[in-house]
């Protein structure tokens, strides 16, 4: 894992420093709050529906035990005893005190932490795949990349003041599982086929919210040494060319929407020429010492298969579930990628408590090379494990209420706070998320159904990726009432696609029936093998749709 | 000049306090937690001075996005806003009963 340089260091102190003096001249009246709010915003704290909330980063999901035991220490101290993982890989605290955030950011410094860009209209947080480094289906680890662009965009003087927000996700993988064409900016690690050279696919202009838009392909190959200078050409552009008259039409999906991907790819391409020299080039000594902290781990030699494994398995049901849906095949012999669900039935999607971190760091750092991940998709991964642990570590997770066997399930439902929390939400998340959690909660159905999501959120800026679920519920207001819309057919992968409306709002209540009717659909007429996405392509929205009216009927 | 819109009647102030975050809802010449306790103005010049003392307070550094709340007189003199998303504030979240007001005052 990277750490901090004496630059990193003194950067990130700097600006703990630098923000209590701007909380200071708050609570002094030297600031108002219209001067103080996009401050404070930069620093991750936000003002939501209860208490402030602050949002730490954790670039491109990775953390090690000691920042997870630091996560709990801050939870049990300055807020509640829990935090909540989010769909951008970060953690966010519900009660923090603005008298406290000073002293917060501090004992984040302590363990290279901190909560810069992860919020305003700047580049934020970048995202990487959960299994970098260790998918068995990786080109390239993707990490140092996504570690050279975290140091480039952080307080990059002229991207500090974009016109909307700025979202960067990388891959090197052939599954994206970074949801690439959800992004201002994607970047995916490919080979050129005539020169057999490494370098960079980039994608532009994709985005969820109230106006989804697929990303595009921008560059096709970009030589790798050029990745700064690009992507410098292609901030600038969007900086200048953006518009800034409206915050809804602010987003570079706009821009690209509005001149086009050749208008855009041109501009982009002149700019890039004015930029284009050696000297700004990736200085490839510094990203070989960026590069070097992400080594693969002293891995043993193992066989393929543990017998130790297979026999715990054959003796305990629960840890045969579990090893079928929370394992991730490993690109080194012996060892998985274990994916810890924090979607136990009737519990709020990603939250963990304070207790719940420690363990996951006891365990990161006892079986995992001192490593966890944050998923996008509000779960943590243990990337570095011997098959041979996993009946230990089930045993442990099962004990703590972290063993439920659903990754890729039904009830691994992705889901934004909402309205129990949010100040922008028009609807609440959570509760929707647990009653249909708790419906589909029999795990024969749930293995019945196979590799199902649906993603939910409480207002139409997306934040639960409603757009790109198999199923994704919208939360609305409809007269005076929390009313919730259906999608049906989105995809975050490689066939990638924006879901279709099934049809009106629905109460809180008739969400679960009405996903019932439409699951039923796709049991009664699947063919052998046949996904539920699969099913949908091929079926076409018709029957879902007509499934779907039953219940909308009896409410309209 | 035209009128300022503002909620129908009767109606509450509710804010954030600057330091802490919580929600704090105005009484006479000043702030509380507890929302039993927030004063109902039910005409409009009292609801002209909730909403001036939000102006002040904001200036004067005790709060955060002070603004009217409309609301019904329930059982006990309970204030319980209109819409379910000042409900929601006024309790905490619904998924965790004992967070927010709701656990705070017993309610």
């Amino acid at each position: 894992m990277y750490r901090y340089d004496e630059f990193d260091e003194r950067l990130v102190r700097e600006r703990v420093a630098q923000f209590a003096s701007q909380v200071e001249r708050r609570l002094s009246g030297a600031l108002t709050e219209e001067e103080f709010r996009p401050l404070r915003l930069k620093n991750g704290l936000y003002l939501q529906l209860h208490a402030y909330m602050l949002r730490i980063a954790v670039p491109y999901g990775t953390l090690h035990a000691r920042q997870l035991r630091q996560l709990a220490h801050i939870a049990d101290v300055y807020d509640r005893g829990y935090g909540h993982f989010t769909t951008r890989q970060n953690l966010q605290f519900n009660w923090p005190k603005l008298k406290d955030v000073p002293a917060i950011l501090g004992l984040l410094a302590d363990v290279e932490m901190h909560c810069i860009q992860t919020s305003g209209n700047c580049i934020r947080n970048v995202t990487a795949d959960h299994f970098s480094g260790v998918a068995h289906d990786e080109f390239e680890d993707p990490r140092p990349i996504a570690e050279l662009l975290r140091q480039w965009s952080s307080l990059h003087p002229e991207f500090e003041w974009l016109g909307r927000k700025f979202k960067i996700a990388v891959t090197g993988a052939t599954q994206d599982r970074a949801v690439l064409k959800s992004h201002d900016v994607g970047v995916r690690i490919v080979r050129d086929p005539a020169t057999q050279q490494v370098g960079y696919q980039i994608l532009i202009g994709g985005g969820l919210g109230r106006t989804p838009m697929v990303g595009k392909v921008l560059r096709e190959f970009l030589p790798r040494e050029k990745l700064l200078s690009y992507l410098e050409a292609v901030l600038r552009v969007y900086n200048l060319e953006g518009r800034r008259d409206n915050k809804y039409k602010a987003r570079i999906k706009i821009l690209v929407h509005e001149i086009g991907i050749d208008a855009i790819r041109a501009k982009v391409e002149e700019e890039f020429a004015a930029i284009d020299s050696p000297r700004n080039d990736v200085d490839p000594q510094e990203f070989a010492r960026i590069a070097a902290f992400f080594a693969p781990p002293a891995y043993e030699s193992l066989p393929d298969v543990s017998r130790k494994l297979e026999q715990a398995q054959a003796a305990d049901a629960e840890l045969a579930r579990f090893v079928e849906h929370n394992l991730f095949r490993h690109k080194q012999r012996g060892y998985t990628a274990l994916t810890i669900s924090l979607k136990p039935i009737g519990q709020a999607p990603g939250d963990a408590t304070s207790h719940q971190m420690r363990v996951i760091a006891d365990l990161a750092e006892k079986y995992s090379f001192d490593e966890a991940r944050v998923t996008h998709m509000q779960n943590i991964v243990l990337p570095h494990v011997r098959l041979d642990d996993v009946p230990e570590i089930f045993a442990v997770l099962r004990a703590e209420g972290l063993g439920t066997p659903n990754v890729g399930l039904v009830t691994d439902i992705l889901a934004c706070p909402g309205l129990d929390y949010c100040a922008l939400a028009t609807a609440r998340s959570i509760p929707v998320a647990q009653a249909l959690a708790e419906h589909f909660a029999d795990p024969a159905k749930q293995k019945e159904i196979g590799d199902f999501s649906i993603k939910i959120s409480g207002c139409i800026n997306a934040c639960g990726h409603h757009h790109i679920g198999n199923i994704g519920i919208l939360g609305l207001e409809k007269k005076g009432a929390e009313s919730y819309q259906i999608t049906i057919g989105g995809d975050p992968g490689e066939n990638y696609a924006l879901g279709e409306l099934l049809g009106p709002g629905l109460p809180a209540e008739l969400v679960p029936e009405a996903i019932d009717r439409v699951v039923a659909v796709y049991l009664s007429q699947r063919e052998p093998g046949e996904s539920f996405i699969e099913a949908y392509r091929r079926l076409g929205l018709a029957p879902f749709k007509a499934a779907f009216k039953e219940i909308a009927d009896a409410v309209a | 000049m035209a009128a300022v819109k503002r909620p129908p009647l009767p109606v509450i102030l509710v804010a954030n306090d600057l330091l802490e975050g919580d929600v704090v809802y105005a009484v006479a010449g000043g702030w509380t937690r507890d929302p039993r306790q927030a004063l109902v103005a039910g005409d409009e010049a009292a609801a002209q001075a909730l909403e001036a003392f939000g102006a002040t307070e904001l200036r004067q550094c005790k709060v955060v996005d002070p603004y009217l709340v409309d609301v019904q007189v329930g059982e006990g003199g309970l204030p319980v806003p209109r819409h379910y998303r000042e409900v929601l504030r006024m309790h905490g979240p619904s998924v965790r009963r004992d967070l927010g007001k709701q656990a705070d005052f017993d309610y």
